[in-house]
């Protein structure tokens, strides 16, 4: 064994059972631009075990991708980073690309969105795999091949034997997924990310992928983090749903509770936006007026305020804190949530005013509803 | 500009460029101290071109400015030529010849290989196909060659009255010149022309002209033109340069600018002394390399200028 | 499916619009094969009516919209708009006849052009057939503008760059309502947007088919979203017409596998309906270019028969108003297995 090799087995080797497996405190990441700082993500903290399953959700822009690349260490220089991601208590957060290396595949990895643009066109679909396996594990080729094999069968590719000899392109959208997923678990990594791992295919692939990533997340007793913008995918596969807005998570909760207790304004909003099979045909929708802030120059207080129909003058003022308020793991930043007494005060004092939610002054251009457009975007 | 931020450390798993990772990297309008440098040559230069012949006159006898370098006669500054010629008379009045040759060339060019380019990018199909291996074929000539037999077919001396061969006139040179290099610089602008123009012609927008009716011509016109022709307008001005440097060419074969003066005659004439008097030819390549670069500077600023984000998403 | 026949269309004499035996073709490449893009689709439309497409990627619902357009022209049959068959019109009557029906698409980035400004791209139409003068043309874009949610004054200088994914498709429908079209057809014109964004778009849908008296033809892979905004739903797959029916009555009681299978996958945001226990379908859509022989979906169907190989199953009605293209139609009640299905093995050989 190398001294590599043997450092690195230390490091990995004894990960003590009583700690999480991943532990982000307080992380923020920024893109710096010629015209400031974007607030990407902006202090988010959440922990993680083994075997469990992460469900961020949110809308494009929240900063739910960011989050994940954030934590992976998957950022170019750009970007300006603070707080702490502690993995099997080893502190990440200041590692930089060559530690990280040591990181990603064995220990972590990530399937991403598009499998056609993450695979490299020009490689066989076996070289693929063993190129990652013979980095990371130090096996000879045949070992390689032969370990290569056996995923392109676990991840149920038909006729694997001759797939690992094709280029991407001879593979549809849904194989070229599973090869995705075949080379992320490759070098059986204790947490996976999937980011938006099923939003380029079609629904009948996509259950199929899913199905296939928490079959394989239970086999190998790996955490997932799955980020994606759909409620409907975290609903049925994820222990703990992260709600995201504006760089912040806004509520966390297990599944049911989530869908059962929702706090915040923006979860239940997000939720009665979405048209649902059992309801009849022209079920009129609710949606969200306005539109999220400028992650430039974000708004004082909470920065769904102005979009929502709870929103009272102290919500414009101060930030609410992500809290467990006395069920504990169910954390929202709300000062008036949905479903308790001071939220329906808010709720029906809104109404009482006439305002359904601040009308949103970034919008340039936009009318606030007119006679005709009035109910757009007004609830009930 | 749209900064796509991609991570591609060696070894690591690849960055796939997503929405939410894409920011909107406001443009800087400034010109910079390269652009005024840049706009300053090319307006000296103009004004050279323009008042110079008028103000500027060869010394009575040849023998005081002949083969003389830069600043060793007073009163002219750039030296003489092998005939005892002011060069900065001699580049100024070439400088006017270069600039139409390569500007009315690459404009020739633009409007012949521009509309070929657009109408095979926009119909596709066989039109594309015939159109397509027409550009192919000529740029399979050489392209020095082919501008080279272009000039002497057309400019070939016509006959007079009495059958005496007569030379072709000043005029009827340049234009040939601009025809021939134009000619040279229509499949490369046609198929830079294609390739963008197929690329916009499936964009939905097109589609949504067409469903309200407007006919090839509007939209060919209205819809795409306007975004194929940054591109366009970048390959020309790399055309300029190209052009000024082929005639360049042409005047040492003898095919150039005759019986006036262009830049590239001036290197062609010079290149001879090139070892005892090294400023004939160094001068003129100067003012080339230094327009040149000026226009593409310019072109970079003005393209900036009027280049639309397609969106701030 | 595959289905083939006209059972279902209504011989009412409101129908707006009837396509009949549709069939588009493409080269693929210059290998001189062909893709069946749309193979024998028939459907019609109904005057005010909304007529949702659905299927996955590849069912050909988009390229039957486009199609009705005659962009590009289908290579048979019939698509009859207020009695006159598009197909057999030609040069200026085709070009003028189409401006009563207009399309909104899925990418608002794309389908509006980069370079003009919203006013010009909404006038567009009305200056193509010079409509009116520049004083009534200015008024109706103002009108257009204002019934999608913008402020015209603000908005009709600007150009898209400077509006959000949401806003870009509502500068969309009003280009698609300045020429007062009769029918639209709205292609994925919700897929790339949010949720809550998508509520909007949705609604103001709705509300301009009312204001408008307008007709819809509703392309789009999710099923919520078609059943939301659908009178009639026309379910698709490989180019042709799986299932047709009214909204609820599909969605409650789907008579083919296909549908049966395709609402089964769809994520439900519910906790409390476990993925793992509804039926997944297995394999992926066939290639276009060797589509399997009789009834389409056989390759992936639990319930496929030696008959399905041989013979391709003609639309037949199976319930007031739902038709179905089926050997085997499921009975009302009835499900599809559990767990993976149709995986290769299960559906006969060819």
């Amino acid at each position: 064994m190398s001294p590599r090799k043997k450092e690195r087995a230390d490091r990995f080797a004894d990960a003590p059972l009583d700690v999480p497996l991943l532990e982000v405190e307080n992380i923020s990441t920024g893109f710096k631009t010629p015209r400031g700082v974007v607030h990407a993500v902006d202090g988010v903290s959440f922990s993680l075990e083994r075997g469990k399953t992460l469900g961020i959700v949110g809308e494009s822009g929240c900063g739910k991708s960011v989050l994940s690349r954030s934590i992976m260490g998957l950022l170019p220089n750009n970007v300006v980073r603070g707080g702490s991601v502690k993995f099997q208590g080893h502190e990440l957060g200041a590692a930089d690309a060559s530690e990280m290396r040591a990181y990603w595949g064995t220990q972590m990895s990530m399937v991403f969105q598009d499998p056609m643009t993450s695979l490299n066109p020009v490689m066989r679909i076996g070289k693929q795999i063993t190129e990652s396996l013979r980095y990371h594990l130090d096996i000879s080729k045949d070992y390689a091949n032969e370990t290569a094999l056996t995923l392109l069968q676990s991840v149920g590719i038909p006729e694997a034997e001759r797939r690992l000899r094709d280029y991407p392109h001879q593979l549809s959208g849904g194989m070229r997924q599973r090869v995705m997923i075949a080379i992320a678990l490759a070098c059986g990594p204790k947490l996976l990310f999937a980011d938006e791992p099923t939003t380029a295919l079609d629904v009948t692939v996509q259950a199929q992928i899913l199905d296939l990533l928490q079959a394989q997340q239970r086999e190998r007793f790996m955490a997932m983090i799955l980020v994606t913008h759909d409620l409907g995918v975290v609903a049925g596969r994820a222990d703990d749903i992260a709600v995201m807005y504006a760089g912040k998570i806004v509520e966390k909760a297990p599944a049911r509770t989530l869908f059962t207790q929702m706090r915040h304004p923006y979860t239940e909003a997000l939720l009665k936006s979405i048209p649902k099979l059992n309801l009849p045909s022209h079920t009129r929708l609710e949606s969200i007026p306005g539109r999220p802030p400028d992650l430039l120059n974000p708004p004082k207080g909470c920065k769904f305020a102005a979009r929502c129909p709870y929103a009272q003058e102290r919500c414009f003022q101060e930030e609410p804190p992500l809290e467990d308020h006395g069920s504990p793991g169910h954390e929202f930043a709300c000062f008036y949530p949905v479903g308790t007494p001071e939220g329906d005060e808010a709720y029906a004092r809104n109404r009482a005013a006439g305002v359904a939610a601040a009308a949103d002054p970034t919008n340039a251009g936009e009318t606030t509803p007119t006679p005709t457009t009035a109910t757009v975007g007004e609830t009930t | 500009m749209v900064a796509t931020i991609t991570n591609l450390t060696p070894g690591g798993p690849p960055v796939v460029p997503d929405e939410s990772l894409t920011y909107v990297v406001p443009r800087t309008k400034r010109i910079g101290i390269g652009g005024w440098l840049a706009i300053g040559w090319l307006v000296i230069m103009m004004l050279g071109i323009i008042i110079l012949p008028f103000v500027l006159h060869n010394p009575s006898s040849a023998g005081t400015l002949a083969s003389k370098g830069i600043f060793k006669v007073p009163g002219h500054p750039l030296g003489g030529d092998g005939n005892g010629n002011d060069m900065l008379l001699e580049l100024a009045k070439g400088g006017r010849n270069s600039l139409i040759v390569a500007v009315g060339a690459v404009l020739f060019g633009l409007i012949f290989g521009g509309s070929l380019g657009l109408i095979a990018g926009y119909f596709r199909g066989k039109l594309d196909t015939g159109l397509t291996s027409i550009f192919n074929v000529l740029l399979a000539i050489p392209q020095f060659v082919l501008a080279l037999s272009l000039v002497s077919v057309l400019a070939a001396n016509g006959v007079n009255s009495q059958g005496a061969p007569q030379p072709a006139t000043f005029t009827r040179r340049l234009v040939v010149l601009v025809i021939a290099l134009g000619i040279v610089s229509i499949p490369i602008l046609a198929r830079i022309t294609r390739a963008n123009s197929l690329q916009w012609s499936q964009r939905e927008f097109v589609l949504a002209a067409r469903a309200q009716g407007a006919s090839n011509l509007r939209i060919m016109w209205r819809e795409i033109l306007p975004n194929v022709a940054p591109a366009m307008f970048s390959i020309a001005l790399l055309g300029i340069a190209v052009a000024m440097v082929a005639e360049g060419g042409l005047s040492i074969l003898g095919a150039g600018v005759q019986g006036g003066y262009s830049w590239g005659n001036i290197i062609a004439t010079g290149r001879g002394q090139f070892q005892t008097t090294p400023h004939i030819v160094f001068e003129p390549v100067v003012c080339i390399f230094l327009t040149v670069l000026s226009i593409n500077y310019v072109g970079d600023i003005v393209r900036a200028r009027f280049d639309v984000r397609e969106s701030t998403l | 499916m595959a289905g083939s026949g006209t059972a279902h269309l209504r011989t009412s004499e409101d129908a707006l619009l009837r396509v009949e035996h549709l069939l588009v073709e493409f080269p693929v490449g210059r290998t001189g094969l062909k893709v069946n893009a749309v193979s024998d689709v028939s459907l019609d439309v109904l005057k005010g009516e909304t007529v949702g497409l659905v299927g996955e990627s590849g069912c050909g619902k988009s390229t039957t919209g486009k199609a009705i357009m005659q962009l590009p022209r289908p290579k048979d049959g019939v698509v009859s708009f207020e009695g006159k068959n598009l197909v057999s019109m030609h040069g200026d009557e085709l070009r003028r006849t189409r401006t009563r029906i207009q399309m909104i698409f899925q990418d608002p980035i794309s389908s509006l052009n980069p370079r003009r400004r919203v006013e010009d791209i909404i006038a567009e139409g009305l200056k193509i057939w010079k409509i009116g003068d520049d004083k009534s043309r200015d008024a109706k874009v103002d009108e257009v503008l204002d019934a999608c949610g913008f402020d015209p004054a603000a908005a009709r200088g600007r150009r898209p760059h400077q509006f959000s994914g949401g806003q870009c498709q509502r500068i969309s429908i009003a280009r698609a309502l300045v020429t007062e079209p009769k029918l639209i057809i709205c292609d994925e014109p919700v897929s790339a947007l949010d949720v809550s964004v998508q509520a909007q778009i949705l609604n103001l849908l709705e509300e301009m088919k009312v204001r408008y008296g307008l007709t819809l033809i509703f392309i789009a892979h999710d099923l919520a979203v078609v059943k939301n905004v659908s009178d009639r739903v026309v379910v698709m797959y490989l180019g042709k017409v799986c299932e047709v029916g009214p909204p609820d009555q599909l969605y409650e009681r789907p008579a083919h596998p296909y549908t049966a299978a395709l609402l089964a996958a769809i994520p439900i945001a519910d906790p409390s309906i476990r993925p793992a226990d509804r039926p997944a379908l297995g394999g992926e859509i066939p290639s276009p270019v060797a589509p399997p022989s009789g009834c389409r979906f056989r390759t992936r169907c639990p319930r496929a028969q030696d008959v399905c190989a041989q013979q391709e199953p003609q639309i037949q009605e199976i319930a007031a108003g739902q038709y179905v293209a089926c050997h085997f139609p499921l009975a009302p009640g009835e499900t599809l297995p559990i767990g993976p299905i149709g995986t290769n093995g299960s559906a006969p050989a060819d």
